[in-house]
């Protein structure tokens, strides 16, 4: 059987002494040339997670392993395999573009690399830019070199840290559809992203975490399937009745209430109905990747 | 964007890395040296003619002031004398400056990242920033040796005395830059270093006198610094006269070399204050 991409095996992070506990015990692999979304609100640990893969901290507990290496006792061969996007928009004033991507593919011992480099610049729209010193470069263009920093030593696994906070439109076409052509070449992809939207359309599995624990693991569709798999949307004036009022998401007028098949959204409409509660723009749609993790997070509430 | 059709050298396995690899450490290594010495050389006006400039000051004051007031080792005007000293003396601090003021700004804008996640072992690290911190200090030296003996020639008596102390000196202030560069985590904590510890230990190890000199409490003091010895054990290169016996002053700068360097190396296996 083939190695994992990456494993993660009980792993745990405390600070100050044990009093904060960042990870408990997250266990879970992602497969060769799968792409994987690891989503959570907030303080979940996801960033600490993915600096234990990197290499930038230090489990308190457990292991994980890239390609069946150890990212502590095999960390060469771990983070020749792995390419990093790190979240924090950093870049080294000294260089231009260019430069920086020759040393960073330097570093891994990869010298000689200008074809890769010229590619990686003109998928990422950099071609441009090559020779501009990196202080030139608006908060967007330093984004691509992250990415293209990340890539510049062909690693089979990618990591990408909220690589689109923050980013516009363009920048997010051009990366995902690059990104996309690297996993459908084979290379496996673990992606955090705020964007749930862009999780549902990209990531063939899903982990979620919360405080510091995985709260579910599944393939995306089961997760879009197994929970609640439909939505009642409408817009209304009225207080919601007290059943329903508890179970909705409300932002403004528009209501929001999921349901798990057609008979429950024949009770929740008789209820409406009884009631009389005026309805506007009633429609009943397909629950997205948002409202199964606003439940699960809420059901997994301490 | 052209992203249709990768040409055939961007396949994605492992295999297709593994061809282009030479030795991972010493290539590594070797990148991570030159990247440090473009990154003073970028900028050779403030690294290297700054320092140049700052050292020609002093030989113009106190050369001026002193060199018809007092004769060194007996024979030795006191311009002569001071070249070496104000020599070594550059070689060190800018020897220290390069390791630890790349190090901290590397800590503080974040880009250490991008080192943090390669595949280099602390040897790496340590080989290259003191390579680099010994380059530059080299570099400087020469240049304040260049200019500074339009005014007076020192003499070369032994110039292997000469390498030796500059390599060991340069190497082991690097190294103490390198622990410097962890240690901080802001800019005034740096500056702290230098000024409290760095400049009075350079200062007070006889670079403008030779400590024979001084009072027998001050002379007790110098011969506990080990920036005595370089300076001392340097200037034995120059003038073949000393206020120690050089080979003394070799053991002491080698000593204190193997020392700093293996709490360095130390450091950077655990990642001190780099890896959390």
């Amino acid at each position: 059987m083939p190695n994992a991409a990456i494993s993660f095996q009980n792993v745990s992070k405390t600070y100050r002494g044990g009093a904060v506990r960042a990870l408990d015990g997250v266990s879970f692999d992602i497969e060769p040339g799968e792409f994987f979304g690891l989503l959570g609100p907030n303080g979940a640990g996801k960033t600490t997670l993915i600096s234990i893969l990197a290499g930038l901290a230090r489990a308190s507990g457990g292991r994980v392993l890239v390609q069946g290496h150890d990212v502590v006792d095999d960390y060469a061969e771990a983070r020749k395999a792995l390419g990093i996007v790190p979240q924090e928009l950093v870049f080294d004033p000294f260089f231009t573009v260019r430069e920086a991507l020759r040393i960073q593919s330097g570093y891994f011992g990869v010298r000689n690399n200008d074809a890769w480099i010229d590619e990686l610049l003109e998928n990422l729209g950099l071609a441009d830019k090559a020779n501009a010193n990196m202080r030139q470069l608006s908060g967007g263009m330093k984004r691509r070199v992250l990415v293209a920093q990340a890539l510049v030593h062909r690693p089979p696994v990618i990591v990408l840290d909220e690589p689109t906070a923050g980013v516009d439109v363009e920048l997010r076409q051009t990366l995902w559809k690059f990104v996309a052509r690297l996993n459908r070449e084979g290379h496996a992809v673990l992606l955090t992203t705020h964007y749930l939207e862009e999780a549902e359309a990209l990531c063939s599995r899903i982990a979620m975490l919360k405080l510091g624990r995985v709260v579910a693991l599944d393939r995306t569709s089961a997760l879009l399937s197994g929970k609640a798999s439909t939505v009642l949307r409408f817009k209304t004036d009225a207080a919601l009745p007290a059943e329903l009022a508890s179970r909705s998401r409300v932002t403004g007028r528009i209501a929001q209430i999921t349901a798990h098949d057609v008979a429950e959204v024949e009770t929740i409409l008789g209820t409406l109905r009884a009631a009389h509660v005026p309805v506007e723009d009633l429609e009943i749609g397909r629950a997205d990747l948002e409202d199964v993790f606003l439940e699960i997070m809420q059901g997994a509430k301490q | 964007m052209s992203a249709a059709r990768p040409p055939e050298g961007a396949r994605p396995e492992v295999r297709s890395t593994k061809v282009h690899m030479s030795p991972i450490r010493l290539a590594g290594a070797r990148t991570l040296f030159n990247k440090e010495v473009l990154r003073f050389w970028k900028v050779s006006f403030q690294t290297v003619g700054a320092p140049v400039l700052t050292a020609v000051m002093y030989l113009l004051v106190f050369g001026h002031t002193l060199e018809n007031h007092v004769k060194v080792y007996g024979t030795v005007g006191y311009t002569a004398f001071l070249i070496p000293g104000l020599v070594m003396m550059s070689v060190l601090q800018n020897a220290f400056a390069n390791a630890s003021s790349s190090l901290i700004q590397s800590k503080i804008t974040g880009n250490l990242v991008f080192l943090l996640v390669a595949p280099l072992s602390h040897w790496a690290w340590f080989a290259a920033y003191v390579g680099a911190a010994i380059v530059r200090g080299l570099a400087v030296g020469f240049g304040v040796a260049v200019v500074t003996m339009w005014f007076a020639l020192p003499g070369l008596d032994n110039i292997l005395w000469v390498l030796v102390f500059a390599l060991l000196g340069s190497g082991l202030m690097g190294a103490l830059g390198l622990i410097a560069g962890l240690w901080a985590e802001k800019f005034d904590q740096m500056a702290a270093f230098q000024n409290f510890i760095i400049m009075p230990m350079t200062f007070l190890s006889g670079v403008f006198y030779s400590v024979q000199s001084l009072p027998p409490l001050w002379l007790a003091v110098s011969h506990a610094n080990p920036f005595f010895y370089m300076i001392d054990g340097f200037r034995h290169g120059f003038f073949g006269v000393s206020d120690v016996s050089p080979w003394i002053s070799l053991g002491v700068v080698g000593a204190a070399f193997v020392v700093v360097s293996g709490i360095a190396l130390e450091l950077l296996r655990r990642g001190y204050k780099i890896r959390h």
